[in-house]
């Protein structure tokens, strides 16, 4: 996995509240056995019509907006547990999902695969999602380290919580198979009712 | 300490702690299917590990399976080379495989309690959130994400921090015409689709203990429509005797020592919840949903709430505020899914279209969730008294609970389903979904628009 720092960088606000990840990726495009390529279909049926011209007024398709972060409105992520959402969102480039809660497999998901989910309050939500809105060039920088969110331009900012198991895995671009495959003697003796 | 049954299941799993982080937790048995697993196995191959404990794996391709025909050839490339990709990782990983043509195939959830691969007390995983419908044996089960299952297969473990624990309790006798559909749509509705999230929930009071294990199983399926990671129900008499018999379960005195372990498997009395909720049975009426996520669901003879917020999925929907949909037209019906796919579901749907016909403009979709469901279905007389009515049994799979097959619903269509998810374009591209108990879509069926079943009995 990729190490994750500090992203600077303009963001695409996709103002809906309970995006599930049937929308983020539909179950037609499942079928592939790898995991790259998703990107293609991300949002598909909000983003193209069923002649596979792309929606004039959907978020993704306004050249405006551009950059690594989506800012998306309450409860993204919920339905089922596809990681392909998360593969289909990290492939179009995305690297962090603001938002003001997320189901948590989707979230679980994210981490496994560098896509920082940032949860950050109701109303910071709505400001960042105003402020990208009246001016797409708005900088907005997620510092992992410092845990912070901020507004570069009026540097309005706010904290975020991450695990710090979770956040050193990001920092050091480990995952828990790693992690796992290291204790597995500790796994023995469970089976066998034992202690290590 | 008096500990939650969550508590105990859990607790009794965990391998290990890390500091500030999460815990190793142990999972006795994993589900696989084809569409979420081929990365993993491909993951496994990269690090040039096996999976550890095979015998602890079970799979069966079921999401993307055609549902009539299952003898021929699977006719789409993709899906073909999907399940077929899941044959030759099991066939490599010695991991049992109920294929296609096997006598035990079916929807991964309906199979795992069938075949008594489930069992009470177990952690049980599977790469789909309606791993939850296990939680019905009183296990912790929860759907997780491909990494996590390549985890499993790896290391039999997860690293998982454990959720807050929610109690719902729902007590005395369901009225004529309301089923467990009913009650899990009314507690998503009173929640909200993000109602349960961070919780792990436990199902409580005399409406659960006097439902079948089908009914319970459709109650923990819908868990995660509220956002829950499972749901369970502490099992008693009817899980020991739901589980003696099956195929794979334990036998004799094994058996036995087991049901003796299984009745410890309560909440003690004096154990504390994050949260309760508190219902009554003769408060529910049949439901069905509204919008595009199972939270928007209301009694069938009310009207579509004016809440602020759903105007949208309302537009998506094609529905008004303050409109009725009782005697709305519908020309698609789906009775199936790991939620209603099993022998009480088509009973009941029988019972109900016994002497009636299917009303003309319904195209129906009856799919049941396995081999040995679709065998009693035959034992009992079903399939006949459905073909009198005007109906088409066809064979196992998820079908048009998600569309990955051909079975979908088309543009702009309703589709009255037992399924678990109204989500925009579920069921097919710009389909809309209305979700209902297996009585309320047969009377759907029956009459060719939305139907109270309670005017029908």
């Amino acid at each position: 996995m990729e190490k994750f720092s500090t992203i600077t960088s303009r963001a695409v606000p996709l103002d809906e509240e309970n995006v599930d990840t049937d929308q983020i990726i539909p179950a037609r495009f499942l079928k592939a056995i790898d995991r790259q390529g998703f990107g293609e279909n991300l949002f598909r049926d909000w983003r193209y019509d069923e002649h596979d011209s792309p929606k004039a007024d959907f978020i993704l398709n306004n050249d405006a907006y551009k950059g690594s972060i989506l800012i998306a409105g309450k409860n993204f992520g919920s339905g089922s547990s596809r990681e392909h959402a998360a593969w289909a969102l990290s492939d179009y480039g995305f690297k962090v999902v603001v938002s003001s809660f997320f189901a948590d497999i989707f979230k679980n998901n994210a981490l496994n695969n560098g896509l920082l989910p940032v949860q950050v309050s109701n109303s910071f939500l709505s400001i960042m999602l105003k402020k990208v809105q009246q001016d797409p060039a708005e900088e907005i920088e997620v510092n992992l380290e410092k845990q912070t969110i901020t507004l570069l331009r009026t540097d309005e900012s706010e904290p975020f919580e991450i695990n710090p198991y979770k956040k050193k895995c990001l920092q050091n671009g480990y995952d828990d198979i790693d992690y796992l495959l290291s204790i597995l003697k500790k796994v023995d003796a469970y089976e066998k009712g034992t202690t290590v | 300490m008096a500990k939650t049954l969550f508590d105990k299941i859990w607790e009794k799993h965990v391998v290990d702690r890390i500091p500030d982080g999460p815990d190793v937790l142990y999972i006795d048995r994993h589900f696989i299917h084809e569409v979420t697993s081929p990365q993993a196995f491909s993951g496994l191959e990269q690090r040039k590990i096996p999976v550890l404990r095979p015998e602890q794996v079970f799979a069966t391709p079921d999401h993307n399976v055609p549902t009539m025909d299952q003898h021929l050839t699977i006719g789409d490339r993709l899906s073909r080379l999907q399940v077929d990709k899941l044959t030759e990782n099991c066939n490599k990983h010695n991991i049992q495989l109920f294929h296609l043509q096997h006598e035990n195939h079916g929807i991964v959830h309906i199979i795992g309690p069938e075949l008594g691969i489930t069992q009470p007390g177990q952690t049980i995983v599977c790469g789909d959130s309606h791993t939850a419908t296990h939680g019905a044996f009183g296990t912790v089960a929860f759907g997780i994400g491909t990494s996590e299952v390549e985890m499993v297969f790896a290391s039999q473990c997860l690293l998982q921090y454990k959720p807050k624990r929610m109690r719902i309790t729902v007590d005395g006798e369901l009225n004529p015409g309301v089923v467990s559909k009913d009650v899990i749509l009314y507690i998503i509705a009173k929640l909200g689709a993000g109602g349960g999230t961070g919780y792990f929930v436990e199902f409580a009071g005399s409406t659960f203990r006097n439902m079948s294990m089908e009914a319970r199983m459709t109650v923990c399926n819908m868990t995660i429509e509220m956002g829950a990671r499972g749901g369970l129900i502490a099992p008693d008499d009817k899980t020991f005797e739901y589980v003696r018999g099956k195929k794979l379960s334990p036998v004799g005195a094994e058996l036995e020592k087991k049901i003796e372990e299984w009745s410890q498997l309560y909440t003690d009395e004096d154990a504390l919840f994050d949260i309760e909720y508190v219902f009554n049975a003769p408060d529910i009426a049949p439901m069905i949903t509204y919008g595009t996520n199972p939270g928007m669901g209301i009694p069938i003879d009310e009207p579509v709430p004016t809440n602020k917020g759903e105007e949208k999925s309302l537009d998506y929907m094609g529905f008004k505020q303050g409109q009725h949909l009782l005697g709305m037209p519908v020309n698609y019906v789906f009775i199936g899914s790991c939620t209603n796919a099993r022998i009480e579901d088509f009973r009941a749907v029988a019972e109900l279209v016994k002497g009636r016909q299917k009303a003309p403009n319904i195209n129906a979709y009856l799919v049941p969730g396995s081999k040995l469901v679709e065998k009693q279905i035959d034992d009992e007389g079903i399939r006949e008294v459905l073909a009198e009515a005007g109906f088409t049994i066809r064979q196992p799979g998820c079908s048009a609970c998600l569309g990955m097959n051909d079975d979908k619903v088309p543009k702009g269509e309703y589709c009255v389903s037992t399924s678990n998810r109204n989500f925009e374009g579920r069921q097919g591209p710009e389909s809309r979904t209305i979700l209902a108990s297996p009585l309320t879509a047969a009377a759907t069926a029956l009459t060719g628009k939305i139907t109270d079943v309670r005017t029908l009995v």
